[in-house]
């Protein structure tokens, strides 16, 4: 019997400590709870949107064009007739795919880099360094701009774009986090214990070093939404009439002189939603991994 | 009878947590008149250092006088506005932080920071600032004052950073200072100089002293009186002679016991009762299990200018089941060597033979999979900072047996709660993070992870000096024990000579980098031939010894 609870059991009493401890800290702090209810809705969006939208967001309707919101189309329809709505809505996976992977490509490699330099110092911490630097020397929007226009307008080559210009982020916070622990007493003990350097860097300090990675990976979320949606609205990445925020917003632009400013407030608005909640969420997320607040 | 100074009545302090109301101090009743030293002793989380916070009214936002009052020379402190605190405060009362790299700005002139204080209360201008500073500096004893004034706190030891810290609150000539362990984390030499100064200066001024300190013999040595805290209670308060004389309360008559003092065995350390006693045998030595010749570490470039030489042609031998203990104060090259001998790191030039392998010709980073690496083990001296935080106790503690072990899973976890058994660690606590542990159960769940692979070589690196006095009273016995039990010889590490004498055979004096005098611990501790030894012996303070019979405890809910 005990002896099945020795490593066996624990994946669910963890499981149970971390709901107990997500459910104190979401009643803890009334915004982290707000944040993450939004943060469930953007998810939901991007999952199931395209199914539960009334129209296609791509099918166009000349009888219809340039409608002010109504019942109908709650958030109006564009210039050839497309539900705004249903567009707002569909765009929602793209903008967050693009944000996703471009977030967990740089944390991948940007703290995998700076994990390394800070942990052997030396050479790997002055090449790493000068690299990110040199990302850290352009202007970051005009550099990811370069990148999509040299490499081709396509959804990939914005998500490495987004990922390259986040890289020195990560790999600079990596690296401080990490040279702090690097001679810390648990660090000798593991060493003691046999085991080898590689081991202690990965399963033991870079865990450590998590609970601020956490809070950086929610702000730059946001960021990367931002970032993707501006390239797509100076017409660089994502090509109409795929939905997009940053296109709507683009093409909603021409029209608000002539009244009709429902086209670009609405993809405006669900940007500006994703921003904050991701901002939001950033706090709480440092909560939920930090083993010093689980009690 | 002539008004106290400082009057504290009825003392209540409350902090707001997670989990409600804790209240740190309770009915909290002390006076302290002008000229005196009164000494509070308690172990962490008796509320000492709290009392000494409300009384500056310093208490972090959580925290709030609930009730009692606070006089200090007529005004009343618990009510006092904060303009009125910030004039009092380094002008009427001061204060000494425990460590006083902390409490200095590290950007900042030291003498600059001197200056700061007294053109705040108005006692200097620009214009003469900077000769008062130096005065004040002349007067902390610190040599060479013109020069110092320009060092900032990172040129200076630690000795010198607390007479830095001892001149700032002393620059206004307060009327009380209120040291809070002042010489924690100091050396025994710097301690004895840092503490007969704030005793000597407070005369010269007649000033009264809130001396705060979890070392009874520290505060025999120094304070005319003493209140002794646990809990956030008062428990006893009495004169320093009837205290040491006649202990009243069964608090008090534990901590004095559990105090290393000079007559006493590692046994004494505990009451007559307490199952964790251990009266060590006397076991002659084992023939030699490490052998460590000419070692030398060199840091910085070699043959550079200021390449540092932290251990210089060291040579010691330590016997199978032995136990030997190496003393210095800090800076003397003992981490390093331990570091070394542990294979953290690669000697300059040296041979480091044990068990007949010579392990300095392999290197440290190649040693970690090696199979004697099991038979060497550490046991480190800060037990929160050895663990890794994200891990439970028993993960902690079943790291080496994954590593080095080859065990099964079951018999891994049998092995783990065979081993927290064995270090008296309740098996419930094995699922817990470390900070949800007390420091003995963390100093325990280190001593346990160290012994896992039964090793034959155990270096212990100031095992307690991060624990109170009680806990350090029960994890040496359960050293001694453990060397018993598993037959291991120890290499035990301190700045402590009183400790050291309770657990160690043999006694090596180490000074920047150098052995000075080796001997059996008896003999060396007894007649020492060295003047660095005997200047080690002198500064330790002694609490008085214990009365031959206690008084009878009073009740325990008293």
């Amino acid at each position: 019997m005990t002896t099945l609870t020795a490593d066996g059991a624990s994946p669910l009493a963890g499981v149970r400590r971390f709901l107990r401890h997500l459910l104190y800290v979401m009643t803890d702090n009334p915004m982290t709870a707000f944040a993450f209810m939004l943060f469930l809705l953007i998810v939901g969006a991007a999952l199931v949107g395209p199914w539960l939208v009334p129209y296609d967001p791509l099918a166009t309707n000349a009888g219809s064009t340039l409608q002010p919101p109504s019942w109908q189309h709650w958030f109006g329809t564009d210039q050839l007739g497309r539900d705004v709505f249903s567009r707002v809505v569909v765009a929602t996976r793209l903008d967050l795919m693009i944000a996703v992977s471009a977030v967990a490509i740089a944390f991948v490699v940007g703290s995998t880099l700076g994990a390394i330099a800070g942990f052997y110092g030396g050479w790997a911490e002055r090449i790493t360094g000068r690299c990110m630097d040199t990302i850290m020397a352009f202007p970051l929007f005009v550099l990811a701009m370069g990148i999509v226009a040299a490499a081709g307008n396509t959804v990939e080559n914005i998500i490495y774009a987004t990922a390259i210009i986040n890289l020195p982020f990560y790999a600079r916070m990596a690296r401080t986090e990490v040279a702090v622990r690097r001679n810390a007493g648990f660090v000798q003990a593991a060493r003691l214990s046999g085991n080898a350097d590689w081991r202690i860097l990965a399963f033991q300090i870079f865990p450590n070093s998590l609970p601020p990675m956490m809070v950086q990976i929610s702000l730059n979320m946001g960021w990367a939404i931002l970032n993707a949606a501006g390239l797509s609205f100076i017409g660089l990445g994502v090509i109409p009439p795929t939905p997009e925020w940053g296109i709507m917003v683009a093409e909603g632009a021409n029209y608000i002189i002539s009244g009709h400013w429902w086209l670009a407030l609405f993809p405006g608005l669900a940007l500006m939603l994703a921003v904050f909640t991701f901002n939001l969420l950033g706090d709480g997320l440092r909560d939920l991994v930090d083993p010093q607040r689980r009690t | 009878m002539r008004k106290p100074l400082l009057d504290i009545q009825d003392l209540t302090v409350e902090f707001a947590t997670r989990h409600g109301t804790v209240t740190a101090v309770q009915r909290v009743d002390l006076q302290l008149h002008k000229g005196e030293t009164l000494g509070i002793v308690g172990e962490s989380g008796s509320g000492k250092s709290v009392t000494s916070y409300a009384l500056l009214r310093i208490l972090d936002r959580a925290g709030r006088i609930a009730s009692g009052s606070i006089v200090f020379g007529g005004v009343d402190i618990g009510g006092a506005t904060e303009r009125t605190m910030g004039e009092m405060r380094g002008r009427e009362l001061s204060m000494i932080f425990q460590n006083p790299r902390a409490a200095l700005n590290p950007i900042r002139a030291v003498g600059r920071q001197i200056e700061d204080v007294m053109i705040q209360h108005g006692l200097a201008t620009r214009g003469n600032a900077r000769a008062k500073a130096i005065q004040t500096l002349e007067a902390v004893k610190i040599r060479d004052a013109e020069q110092r004034y320009h060092a900032y706190p990172f040129e200076l030891s630690g000795g010198m950073c607390q007479r830095i810290v001892i001149a700032i609150a002393l620059a206004c000539r307060p009327q009380l200072l209120v040291a809070d362990e002042p010489t924690t984390g100091l050396d025994v030499t710097t301690q004895k100089a840092v503490m007969d100064l704030i005793v000597e200066l407070a005369a010269e001024r007649q000033m009264a002293t809130l001396l705060i300190t979890h070392d009874l013999g520290l505060a025999a040595s120094y304070c005319d009186r003493i209140v002794v805290m646990e809990k956030g209670k008062i428990v006893e308060s009495a004169t320093t002679e009837q205290l040491f004389a006649r202990p009243r309360h069964p608090y008090t008559q534990r901590l004095m016991r559990a105090t290393p003092r000079l007559d006493a065995q590692v046994s004494d350390l505990l009451p007559l009762d307490d199952s964790r006693r251990v009266i060590p045998s006397q076991r002659p030595a084992g023939p030699p299990l490490l052998e460590v010749e000419q070692l030398v570490k060199t840091f910085g470039k070699r043959d550079s200018a200021d390449a540092v030489r932290a251990v210089d042609s060291l040579s010691f031998t330590v016997h199978e089941g032995e136990s030997l203990g190496l003393v210095g104060e800090s800076g003397c090259g003992k981490s390093t060597t331990s570091a070394m001998v542990m294979r953290l790191l690669d000697p300059t030039s040296g041979s480091l033979r044990f068990a007949g392998t010579d392990l300095a010709t392999i290197p440290a980073k190649a040693f970690a999979r090696h199979p004697l690496r099991s038979q060497l083990q550490m046991v480190f001296q800060d037990p929160t900072d050895s663990l890794n935080p994200r891990w439970s106790a028993r993960r902690s503690i079943a790291d080496p047996l994954m590593r080095l072990g080859k065990l099964s899973r079951q018999d891994r976890y049998r092995r783990v709660e065979e081993l927290a058994e064995r270090v008296g660690l309740p098996g419930e606590l094995l699922d817990r993070f470390p900070h949800q542990l007390s420091g003995g159960q963390k100093a325990r769940v280190g001593i346990a992870r160290a012994i896992a692979l039964n090793p034959r070589l155990l270096i212990l690196d100031e095992p307690t000096a991060a624990l109170d006095v009680s806990v350090q009273a029960v994890v040496l016995n359960l050293l001694v024990k453990l060397r018993e039990e598993l037959n291991m010889s120890y290499l035990f590490i301190s700045h402590d000579l009183n400790v050291v004498r309770l657990l160690c055979d043999r006694v090596m004096v180490m000074q920047a980098g150098q052995i000075v005098e080796e001997g059996p611990t008896a003999r060396l501790l007894s007649e020492p031939a060295h003047p660095y030894t005997r200047s080690l012996l002198e500064a330790i303070p002694h609490p008085p010894a214990m009365p031959a019979t206690l008084p009878p405890p009073l009740k325990e809910s008293a």
